[in-house]
């Protein structure tokens, strides 16, 4: 079982370099934003106001941890369900963004995007939150902290286990 | 006449939400690691090993197998020669509740109001069914619901005249838009027969048996096994990215029905399939 190791942010090249199919682990730095953060993400953005971080290159995880216990970097942190964001994505990918983790298939609109701008989509293992917090070595609320598990953090993860779930070329393991 | 103490249900809720989130049962357990063996498709094999570390990490960390510690639904088996004292029992199982998934460090998924859509920041209130039973004891199971499956759980109200073949084609229809949402491999809680909201429930009671213990209604049994290997004929795998494991299990349920109706109601679960019991 072939498993390449990657690094986030993601350069163009490496996301050219990555395939429909491609198991990997991610190290690096990564985002959380589900739903709520999304809507205000692009509140901002129809209002001309900066993002709360420079999502340029960036990787967002569609997740919503649970509260770390005294000692614990993150509680349970595994990926939700991505479609419930799609509406908001192609606006994100028009500005930069680079790459996406979370689960389940994405609409056309947002495929079309991430050829577009070429983006790549990786796939987390729903419900395997404790393996994934396992991988966070920390955890840092970036903004909307009254959106609790729903707030924007900033993670730096090590070897966190992916799958290239649709590719920058528009190739889907969904269809 | 048996006495209960609403603190004693109180504190056992407590115990049970904390428990279900952290410590998956060993039958799913085993269905997962025989799913393992089974599964040909690497990539689906690299998923399923994950599930399997992810399990015991979970029980040895005391961490939810998944962030997503779901809405709290109660099953109360009540004897009828129980009486509680001290409180309501719908009040003790919410304090429960609210203790539990704040000591566990659980995450508080529960809006107050549908429509307002505020977090109530205690994950009340459960969903609470309460059932007379003959006998003095008190059976309480917890079982926290996910939403990633629930959202993708449906009901149909078909005619007598569709039959098994229709009960079928509603199975795999829903199964397929499902696809990789409600997380694969899934359980599925199915029950057929009685009204609307009968079925609904007899479809989520089927997901407390113990994971791939078959009906004991011989024909029931076999077709769970028929919709069991169709279901994982169609190379959904687990998390919808192809393979041959898409269900470990199929559960139904049946009750009596009207003459003019077939209500048939699938409830999808999750592999974190979590449920914990306390019998007072």
């Amino acid at each position: 079982m072939e498993i390449k190791s990657i690094v986030s942010p993601l350069s163009k090249a490496a996301i050219d370099d990555l395939n429909a199919g491609d198991m990997v682990k991610m190290t690096g730095i990564i985002y959380t934003a589900r739903d709520a953060a999304h809507k205000r993400m692009i509140q901002l953005i129809n209002q001309n106001l900066p993002l709360p971080f420079d999502i340029a290159g960036q990787t967002i995880y569609y997740a919503g941890p649970c509260p770390p216990k005294p000692g614990q970097v993150i509680g349970s942190a595994g990926p939700t369900t991505s479609s419930r964001v799609d509406t908001y994505t192609p606006p994100l990918l028009a500005r930069g963004l680079n790459a996406m983790i979370g689960k389940g298939p994405r609409s056309r609109a947002v495929i079309d995007a991430m050829v577009k701008y070429k983006a790549v989509y990786l796939a987390a293992t729903g419900g395997a939150g404790a393996l994934i917090a396992n991988c966070i070595k920390k955890a840092d609320i970036v903004a909307f902290e009254d959106l609790g598990p729903e707030a924007i953090y900033r993670l730096v993860v090590e070897d966190l286990p992916l799958i290239v779930a649709i590719d920058c070329h528009g190739n889907s393991l969904y269809s | 006449m048996r006495e209960i103490d609403a603190k004693t249900i109180t504190d056992a809720v407590e115990s049970l939400c904390i428990d279900a989130a952290c410590d998956l049962g060993q039958d799913v357990e085993q269905l997962i690691s025989d799913a393992a063996k089974k599964e040909s498709l690497p990539r689906a094999q690299y998923i399923l090993n994950q599930l399997i570390d992810n399990i015991k990490l979970a029980r040895e960390q005391q961490m939810p197998i998944c962030q997503d510690t779901g809405m709290a639904v109660v099953f109360v088996e009540m004897g009828q020669d129980v009486h509680i004292t001290g409180g309501y029992i719908i009040d003790a199982i919410n304090e429960g509740v609210r203790s539990g998934y704040t000591k566990g460090y659980l995450r508080k998924s529960v809006v107050s109001n549908p429509i307002e859509r505020i977090n109530t920041g205690d994950n009340t209130p459960a969903i609470i069914h309460v059932e007379m039973v003959p006998g003095s004891s008190l059976s309480i199971t917890v079982v926290p619901k996910g939403f990633g499956s629930e959202n993708m759980s449906a009901l149909k109200m078909l005619k007598p005249a569709d039959g098994i073949d229709g009960i079928k084609a509603f199975v795999l229809d829903t199964v397929k838009a499902a696809g990789g949402n409600p997380c694969p491999p899934v359980i599925l809680g199915i029950g057929i027969g009685g009204t609307m909201e009968k079925a609904a429930y007899i479809a989520k009671k089927a997901l407390l048996r113990d994971a791939g213990q078959p009906n004991p209604n011989e024909s029931v049994a076999s077709l769970e096994q028929e919709l069991l290997h169709a279901i994982n004929a169609l190379g959904i795998g687990p998390q919808g990215l192809g393979g041959t494991v898409t269900a470990l299990a199929v559960h139904i349920e049946t009750f009596a029905t009207h003459i003019a109706g077939l209500p048939v109601a699938i409830n999808m679960q999750c592999h974190a399939s979590r449920h914990k019991t306390a019998v007072l």
